[in-house]
Order: C-alpha cells, then sequence, then structure tokens
C-alpha cells in the first residue's frame, strides 16, 4: 500500500473512530463506516491539512470512499 | 398570610390547584465533588470541599487560580471517565459543557428507570437543559483558527459544539426523546428556570416526562479571566483554595467558578406511580422575577431575588412557615448578604426556626448548572432530613436569626425547602420542592 493510501486510512480511523479492518478501499464513509454529512466535511479537510492539498467543493463531494480520496489526492501530488 | 388568603391562592394561583402534579423520579450530578448523587452528597454532608488550584489550564498570570473542577479518575471512586459516558470520537464534536451535561443526564435518565418504548411515549418525554455560557473554549479555540488566516480549516463542529441548546439536542438523540426540546439561558438563574419551566410544560400538558437541568464548563481561560474582570471571583486564596468559597464570611472576596451539571427528571406524578417509579419529591412552587436595575449587582434590598420567593410562595399555596429549609444563592461575593435580608424581610418571625446555607461553599459556583444541582441538594436535605453546611463562616459579616448551618452539616425536621438562583441581568428565580 502506498504512503499515502496507508496515511489516508488512518485519518479515517482516527476521525471516525473505526476499525482499521473496516476501512478497505471500497469502504464509503457515510455507507460503511457511519460518517454523516459533517463528518465527511470535517475528512476532507483533514485530508487537506495532512497533505497540503486543495480539495475544492465539488471535488469534495465525488470523495465518498477512502479509493476516492487515495486517488484524488495520488493525482494531485502526481500532478 | 391567613388561612383565608391561603386557601384563596390554592384555589387560584396553587400549582397543586387541580393542575398535573410533577415529580422528581431520577437525578445526576457531576461536579466538583465528583460523580454520582450520592457520591456527592455524601461528601458535601461530610463537609468535604470540591475547590482546588485550577488544572486544566495555566492560571498563575491571572488573578484568581482556583477553581471547582470535575475529578478524573474512576467511576467506582466517584470519579469522571469521560470515555465511560461520550465515544472518543464524538468527544471532540461537542464543548467540555455538552460532555457534563450529557454524563449527568445519562445518570438521571438510568436512575428514573423511564424508558419510553411506544412512539406516543417518546413523543411525550422531552428535554430542557440550559447553559449560562455554553461552549467558551470552543468559541475560543476557533477564535484563534481564524485569526491565524485559517478559517476555511474552521471544524464543521463549531457551532453544533458552542450552542447551548445542543445538550437537549444530544440527550433527545441518545434516548429517542421526541417530545419539546427546549433550553435556557438565564446566566447564573438557569438550573432553577429550567426545572420550573419544565415543570410547567409536564403541568400544561405539553409532555409526561421532561429531562431538565444545566451544564457548564467555564474553567477556561476566558472564563476565569472574564469573571476576574468582573472582579467577580476569589482572588485571595489562591494558596489556600479550599477556602476561598465562604459564603457570609467577613473575609469573602468573590465567587469560586465550579464546572459540572446538574440533571433531574420530571415526571407527572400518575405517569410516576403507573410505572411504580421511585419518587424523590415534588416540585411544588416556582417563581421568578426580573430586577430592573442592573447588569451584574443587584439592588439595596434585593427585592427582586424578594419577589421570586414570595411569587413560589404563593404558587405553592404555602406560606413562609412551611419553609423549613433554604439553599441559598450565596455564591461568596457581597451579595450574601442582600440576599440574607430579603429572606429575612419575607420570613420575619418565621427566619428564626429557618436552616439555610449555601451550597457553593463546597462546590463552588456551578453558574449555569448550580440551580439544579442545588435543587437535588434540597430535595435530598428533605429525604433525609439534613441541612448541609456553609463551610468557611468563621465569622458573619452580618448577624442574622436564621441559621446558616456553619462548617457542619445539622440533622433537623425538613419537609419543604426553598432554592434560590439569580442571575446577570438581574435575573432571579426561586424553586420549592418538597417529599412525598
Amino acid at each position: 500500500m502506498s504512503e499515502i493510501a496507508d496515511k489516508v486510512k488512518k485519518i479515517v480511523v482516527e476521525h471516525l473512530g473505526v476499525e482499521e479492518s473496516k476501512v478497505t478501499p471500497e469502504a464509503s464513509f457515510i455507507d460503511d463506516l457511519g460518517a454523516d454529512s459533517l463528518d465527511t466535511v470535517e475528512l476532507v479537510m483533514a485530508f487537506e491539512e495532512a497533505f497540503n492539498v486543495e480539495i475544492p467543493e465539488d471535488a469534495a463531494e465525488k470523495i465518498t470512499t477512502v479509493k476516492d480520496a487515495i486517488d484524488y489526492i495520488e493525482k494531485q501530488k502526481a500532478a | 398570610m391567613s388561612n383565608g388568603e391561603r386557601a384563596g391562592l390554592l384555589l387560584s394561583a396553587g400549582m397543586n390547584s387541580g393542575r398535573r402534579r410533577v415529580v422528581v423520579t431520577g437525578m445526576g450530578i457531576v461536579g466538583p465533588l465528583g460523580l454520582g448523587v450520592e457520591n456527592v452528597w455524601s461528601r458535601l454532608i461530610a463537609g468535604e470541599s470540591g475547590i482546588g488550584t485550577i488544572t486544566q489550564f495555566d492560571a498563575s498570570d491571572l488573578p484568581a487560580q482556583v477553581a471547582g473542577e470535575v475529578p478524573s479518575g474512576l467511576r467506582e471512586d466517584g470519579k469522571l471517565t469521560l470515555s465511560e459516558w461520550v465515544p472518543t470520537k464524538d468527544q471532540r464534536k461537542m464543548d467540555r459543557f455538552i460532555h457534563m451535561g450529557l454524563v449527568a443526564a445519562t445518570e438521571a435518565v438510568e436512575d428514573s428507570g423511564w424508558k419510553p418504548q411506544t412512539e406516543e411515549e417518546k413523543c411525550r418525554t422531552g428535554v430542557m437543559i440550559g447553559s449560562g455560557i455554553g461552549g467558551l473554549q470552543t468559541i475560543y479555540d476557533a477564535s484563534i483558527t481564524v485569526h491565524e488566516g485559517r478559517a476555511k480549516r474552521l471544524s464543521p463542529f463549531f457551532i453544533p459544539s458552542a450552542l447551548i441548546n445542543l445538550v437537549s439536542g444530544h440527550v433527545s438523540i441518545k434516548y429517542g426523546f421526541q417530545g419539546p426540546n427546549h433550553s435556557v439561558v438565564t446566566a447564573c438563574a438557569t438550573g432553577v428556570h429550567a426545572i420550573g419551566d419544565a415543570a410547567r410544560l409536564i403541568m400544561f400538558g405539553d409532555a409526561d416526562v421532561m429531562v431538565a437541568g444545566g451544564a457548564e464548563a467555564t474553567v477556561c481561560p476566558l472564563g476565569i479571566a472574564g469573571f476576574c474582570s468582573a472582579r467577580a471571583l476569589s482572588t485571595g486564596f489562591n494558596a489556600t483554595p479550599q477556602q476561598a468559597s465562604r459564603p457570609w464570611d467577613k473575609d469573602r472576596d468573590g465567587f469560586v467558578m465550579g464546572e459540572g451539571s446538574g440533571i433531574v427528571v420530571l415526571e407527572e406524578y400518575e405517569h410516576a406511580k403507573a410505572r411504580g417509579a421511585k419518587i424523590y419529591g415534588e416540585v411544588i412552587g416556582y417563581g421568578m422575577s426580573g430586577d430592573a436595575y442592573h447588569i451584574t449587582a443587584p439592588s439595596e434590598g434585593h427585592y427582586g431575588a424578594y419577589r421570586a420567593m414570595r411569587s413560589a410562595l404563593q404558587s405553592a399555596g404555602l406560606t413562609t412557615a412551611d419553609i423549613n429549609y433554604v439553599n441559598a444563592h450565596g455564591t461568596s461575593t457581597m451579595a450574601d448578604d442582600l440576599e440574607l435580608e430579603a429572606v429575612e424581610r419575607l420570613f420575619g418571625d418565621d427566619a428564626k426556626k429557618l436552616a439555610m446555607s449555601s451550597t457553593k461553599s463546597a462546590t463552588g459556583h456551578l453558574l449555569g448548572a448550580a440551580g439544579a444541582v442545588e435543587a437535588i441538594f434540597s430535595i435530598l436535605a428533605i429525604r433525609d432530613n439534613v441541612a448541609p453546611p456553609t463551610l468557611n463562616l468563621d465569622n458573619p459579616s452580618r448577624e442574622s436569626v436564621i441559621d446558616r448551618v456553619a462548617h457542619t452539616a445539622q440533622q433537623r425536621p425538613i419537609n419543604v425547602a426553598l432554592s434560590n438562583s439569580f442571575g446577570f441581568g438581574g435575573t432571579n428565580a426561586s424553586l420549592i420542592v418538597r417529599g412525598v
């Protein structure tokens, strides 16, 4: 697993208080990990802070799974 | 008041005159004397103090360095381990005053044994928990984030963490209580107003059960510094914290901040009886007034307090002869003697038989939670026929015929008790409770 994926996972575990084993790439923040809409806003902010990236609102809305987050951040970092 | 007048009041204004009766079936406290009603009460009666040097932040550059903080530790030792009450992941979504409210509300609801099953029962159960100030530390932290130019990084939980009515919100969500969801904000009178108003909602039929009280957590830099600036806090006992809160004593020099929460479960009498609930006492009188005088100081003679107490007596259909114990507002400030004067004026000859104490001498002043915690103490005073002591009352600044229960608790017959709370803005509230 990439360093980015690792870090994303850690942030999700910390913010949503879920077990690490549940944070699979396909896991949906809201449907599988018990987040509400405010949790997802906070998560995106935590990603921005941790990876020093800007995630505009329209992009943030499309980040619904762990994999969505990893992909988006990896793309930003590669650019 | 003559018997005729008294009967007239019973018919016209008495809370018990054909109105639904409201009893207390659950109680919860977390505060400077610890966690759990019985633990806190036994420590209070034993004359222990919950005041110490401030530990939550470095107060060494402030004039006031003492407070009543909630002790951390094991539940079996009567102390608080927050994660046992509020899931760790949820804690950062709420200010500490909400944590406090949730702890005491959980205690109270579990104590009451009330578990509404049907939709109708859930809709007949409401919540009215207030706070004097709300999420002050949360606002402080968020202000720094904005000040640092990081406004876009402000937590989405900032607003719901700071809002006062969110204790009521969280309690309703936790238990599914879908009845009236309300909150009181009247500074240091909040706790009494919350219980009194919630009792009236039950009397008027808006609900059958109400979870009511106050929560506060302002032992933080803004809270201490703010009250210091208002010259309201004790500053002369930093080296001897347990002597700092000394209501009516001539050496008193301000109140001591306390934190925590007091919550009661109020229930319509027949509803409580039908389910075989344990009944602690009954709310029989409630009175309110405004000073219309000054933002922080009571008027000479404290006529606002006088009118609040008189109005509570009228709503209970009682006279001063019926009151055995007064839990005073008594904050350890200059205003203590004004309250004393108002009680003496109202009680007249009956003052000689009265016990009146200030439990803030042991707990400090829990601001918006104070009235609720003290209402619980008043109910327990009736249950056990014990007047809790006023600590540190070594030399009263003013003599009185009223027994202020200096230093040591007193065993004495207590059937009816009155509890006072007054707040900045000139708001006054009195509650009368009795045994059932």
